[in-house]
């Protein structure tokens, strides 16, 4: 219980996604603007990074790397199957959960092109993690990167009613404000380290 | 005649900056401006597939159908970046591993899928090589820039070299995560301050701003696909 606890806490805390890694910056930018938005740009991540996951893991382990070597192919596969699958993933929410997809339906090809998802299924086979243990990092990225964006959305607001220099208008005073979001997350490191380590 | 090759060649590296003035391929750019030597080999690899993608998606335009353009642009950038991360295992592995992940990023590196949709799917063979090559040596400068700034000022190394007096007076927060951020917001507001905010007007960084997002709009992006169906 402990390990699974400190596995999603790592994932999305220490080694949050988007502020101590740098993968998915896009959709953290860009659609970091309203809250509903970015809660919904987040759960559809979360959704997919799961789904990959569950997806690429064994394609890796049973087919690429069982019995002639087919590794060099990762990268190929991967995206590949990523992008099935938000496609696949979009069909059956379109025809059987229509309320759903109409929430998360917007954000969803967006994901393809996410590297936080892509970045999570490679990290995970490249760190030799079992099933269990990609899932639960998975799981904790996803909610990292909710974290993130709901916190940076908070900011964000209050940061558009400032009035920064001129050259610092619109995007500069966005990634400052996100350096100061990102030390925060530094803060976090300590405290679960000497809880868990 | 000449003068309009010349200026697709050019443009990528300052009018049309794909870093500082389009802000594509953000993630590499924060993530691997740590040290010049890695932000080097990461420019030169992308500019690499960035060369290759170009060509091949210009030489194929006519043969790719409308509707499924994106899948098949994106499985040969992921076969370019395969090929490009196997030579680097094999003649560079120091840089194969500081790169690390972010090699097989470069799949989904928004200046390539970018370049492709928005210049390679309509121009000849012989002007998507020179924007590939404009466009990725503007990357490559970008990158080093930041890098020079990260690494100089957060470290106190230049290419692994011990720079005096920085050496013994490092600010290494500019070597983590919020020194990246903070690196970058400053110089796209040098940009801006120096095109006394032409480079980028005010550029509504959401749906619009990334290219990505553009080239699946297009396609199957949820709102169109409505009106679709």
């Amino acid at each position: 219980m402990k390990s699974v606890i400190y596995i999603i806490l790592t994932a999305a805390i220490t080694n949050n996604y988007v502020l101590v890694k740098f993968l998915g910056i896009c959709p953290f930018l860009g659609v970091s603007k309203k809250l509903d938005q970015a809660t919904g740009m987040s759960l559809a991540v979360i959704f997919v990074q799961l789904m990959a996951t569950a997806a690429t893991w064994p394609i890796y382990h049973f087919l690429l790397d069982g019995g002639i070597d087919f590794t060099y192919m990762q990268t190929v596969v991967f995206i590949l199957v990523i992008a099935a699958l938000v496609q696949l993933v979009e069909i059956i929410l379109k025809k059987y959960i229509p309320a759903l997809h109409a929430s998360l339906g917007v954000y969803l090809p967006l994901i393809t092109t996410n590297c936080a998802v892509l970045g999570v299924t490679v990290n995970n086979i490249s760190d030799g993690l079992s099933f269990g243990e990609s899932m639960l990092t998975s799981l904790g990225c996803g909610l990292g990167f909710f974290l993130a964006m709901v916190l940076f959305c908070g900011v964000r607001s209050r940061v558009a009613e400032a009035k920064p220099a001129k050259s610092f208008e619109g995007l500069p005073i966005t990634l400052i404000s996100a350096a100061i979001v990102s030390l925060s997350f530094f803060g976090f490191a300590g405290i679960i380290g000497n809880l868990f380590g | 005649m000449k003068n309009s090759k010349l200026a697709i060649l050019l443009k990528g590296l300052i009018k049309e900056n794909p870093v500082l003035v389009l802000i594509l391929g953000t993630c590499p750019t924060l993530a691997i401006s740590t040290s010049v030597t890695a932000a080097f080999g990461m420019g030169m690899a992308a500019t690499a597939v960035l060369i290759c993608s170009n060509m091949a998606i210009s030489a194929l335009r006519k043969v790719i159908p409308e509707q499924v353009r994106i899948p098949c642009y994106i499985v040969l950038i992921a076969g370019f970046v395969t090929l490009v991360s196997m030579v680097l295992e094999a003649y560079a592995y120091s840089l194969f591993q500081s790169l690390g992940v972010y090699l097989s990023l470069i799949v989904v590196n928004c200046i390539i899928l970018g370049r492709a949709e928005m210049f390679a799917s309509k121009n000849s063979v012989g002007d998507s090589a020179l924007d590939a090559i404009g466009m990725g040596l503007g990357f490559t400068l970008a990158l080093c820039a930041m890098a020079c700034i990260r690494e100089v000022f957060g470290a106190g190394t230049f290419c692994g070299l011990p720079v005096p007096w920085f050496h013994d007076n490092p600010i290494s927060i500019l070597t983590m995560a919020p020194g990246g951020f903070v690196t970058f917001g400053v110089m796209i507001a040098l940009v801006n301050k120096i095109s006394k905010g032409k480079a980028i007007k005010k550029k509504d960084f959401g749906c619009a701003g990334c290219p990505s997002a553009a080239a699946c709009g297009k396609t199957s992006c949820g709102a169109k696909e409505e009106t679709k169906a």
